[in-house]
């Protein structure tokens, strides 16, 4: 196991990166720690997805003095994936981050917890 | 060895077995136990002094009791969640093919295609660029969508309105402002002022070379926006709307969506019923050259820079 994960080197580091971010998700109540988590999930995908695109010892997919074999470039397809889960992670970050806002400004609090007996308590109150 | 520890609560392994019963919180409050008994930090002071003020403390405290088991329970569940997900990843990595090497299936007919023909078919020297730009390019018009909704979604939930009372809100968001932005610094204006006009170049030859080296519209149009972020830093509103109001960032977001879809739809309308485009595809390198991937990079370029200061206006001012 330990051989066949180090061969792996990079997908293990991503997957462990990606259970650190699930668990600050799970186990923070601060609001702005669970987005932190959820990025530093993204970023696990990023590293996996790049590190299955790379071949030893090729270059970049960049045509250098007309050579276009295979052979001289690594696959390309990975990095065209990444560029996609970087625009839409920075979309989610900023609309998780105005939802975030627009609580604070109602309940005063960043704390989940509290936010849910406030609004709970609120809605004691409306009915 | 054998010795029992006088510290054992100082120990490692209790801290340890503690954390696991999800009795301490290592995350939020350092190492330190907490005491079972005490309330948990989420009812916090604030909470303390309204329960000692509550005629309902009873039902309250019924209540704090439920939460907390509910909490211990969960903080058990997450870890053990966590763990097995992690231990079912890596087993999973395990199973996976090396890395690096060029005969696993990722690497298969369709990147060796983009390789072998893309300089052909697209023009682009940059076979990233090449692939998302023109075999994937309605991919790419999906990801600037997504930019343009989700700036659409922070300024429904953002913005402040005239009506509602908005505008006592907006004065008081320019009070705080005030007090907590530099207006006016000399340091701050003086690095602008040499900073802003080479990120800005920086931005548009990222932009314009996105199909003969690495960038690309993505990248150039967040240096761009992050030019634009400086300068609003740097001078205050007053300057930057005059060239940036939510008119223009609306205009220009939508001309280069409109362009790009326009654009893209004939290419591959043409190009699907074998028709010839009439778009020429120029010596490779040149910098005019590869088609349409140049406009549409600058399309890509503008929304994403527009996208990337209407977040920062958004979030500090609630408008542009």
């Amino acid at each position: 196991m330990t051989r066949l994960l180090s061969v792996n080197m990079e997908a293990t580091v991503a997957v462990i990166l990606f259970g650190v971010g699930f668990t600050m998700l799970l186990l923070h109540r601060n609001l702005i720690k669970k987005i932190m988590g959820m990025n530093i999930m993204d970023t696990a995908v990023y590293l996996f997805l790049a590190a299955k695109g790379y071949i030893d010892g090729r270059t970049a997919p960049i045509v250098v003095d007309g050579i276009q074999e295979t052979s001289a470039y690594i696959n390309p397809v990975p990095s065209g994936l990444v560029l996609t889960g970087i625009v839409v992670s920075v979309s989610t970050t900023a609309l998780m981050l105005a939802l975030t806002k627009r609580l604070y400004e109602q309940y005063g609090s960043l704390d989940l917890d509290e936010i849910l007996i406030l609004a709970k308590e609120e809605e004691e109150k409306r009915t | 060895m054998s010795r029992p520890s006088d510290h054992y609560e100082t120990s490692r392994w209790f801290k340890f077995t503690q954390w696991v019963n999800g009795e301490t919180d290592p995350l939020s409050s350092g190492m330190e136990a907490r005491p079972a008994w005490r309330k948990p930090d989420w009812a916090g002071e604030a909470a303390e002094n309204e329960e000692k003020k509550d005629v309902k403390a009873g039902s309250r405290i019924l209540e704090t009791r439920g939460i907390r088991w509910f909490q211990r329970v969960y903080r058990i569940m997450s870890v053990v969640l966590c763990l097995s997900i992690i231990l079912a990843l890596l087993w999973t990595v395990s199973a996976l093919p090396p890395f690096g090497h060029a005969e696993n299936p990722a690497n298969n007919e369709v990147s060796a295609r983009y390789i072998e023909r893309g300089l052909q078919e697209t023009g682009a020297v940059n076979i990233v660029t090449g692939m998302i730009l023109d075999y994937r390019a309605f991919d790419t018009f999906g990801e600037s969508c997504v930019l343009f909704i989700a700036s659409c979604c922070v300024l429904v939930l953002l913005r402040l309105d005239s009506e509602n009372g908005g505008d006592r809100k907006r004065k008081e968001l320019e009070e705080n402002d005030r007090v907590f932005e530099p207006k006016n610094d000399v340091i701050l204006q003086k690095c602008a002022c040499v900073l802003v006009p080479l990120i800005f170049i920086f931005g548009i030859y990222i932009i314009l070379n996105g199909h003969l080296s690495p960038g690309g519209g993505f990248s150039g149009g967040a240096v761009l926006g992050s030019g634009l972020i400086l300068y609003l830093n740097a001078f205050g509103f007053k300057r930057t709307e005059r060239f940036f109001t939510e008119k223009v960032y609306r205009r220009v977001t939508l001309c280069a969506l409109t362009f790009y879809c326009l654009a893209k739809s004939y290419s591959f309308f043409t190009g699907a019923n074998h028709l010839e485009s009439g778009i020429p595809l120029g010596t490779p390198g040149a910098i005019i050259s590869s088609g349409l991937i140049l406009p549409l990079n600058i399309c890509v370029g503008l929304v994403v820079a527009c996208t990337m200061y209407a977040f920062y206006t958004l979030f500090r001012k609630g408008g542009m």
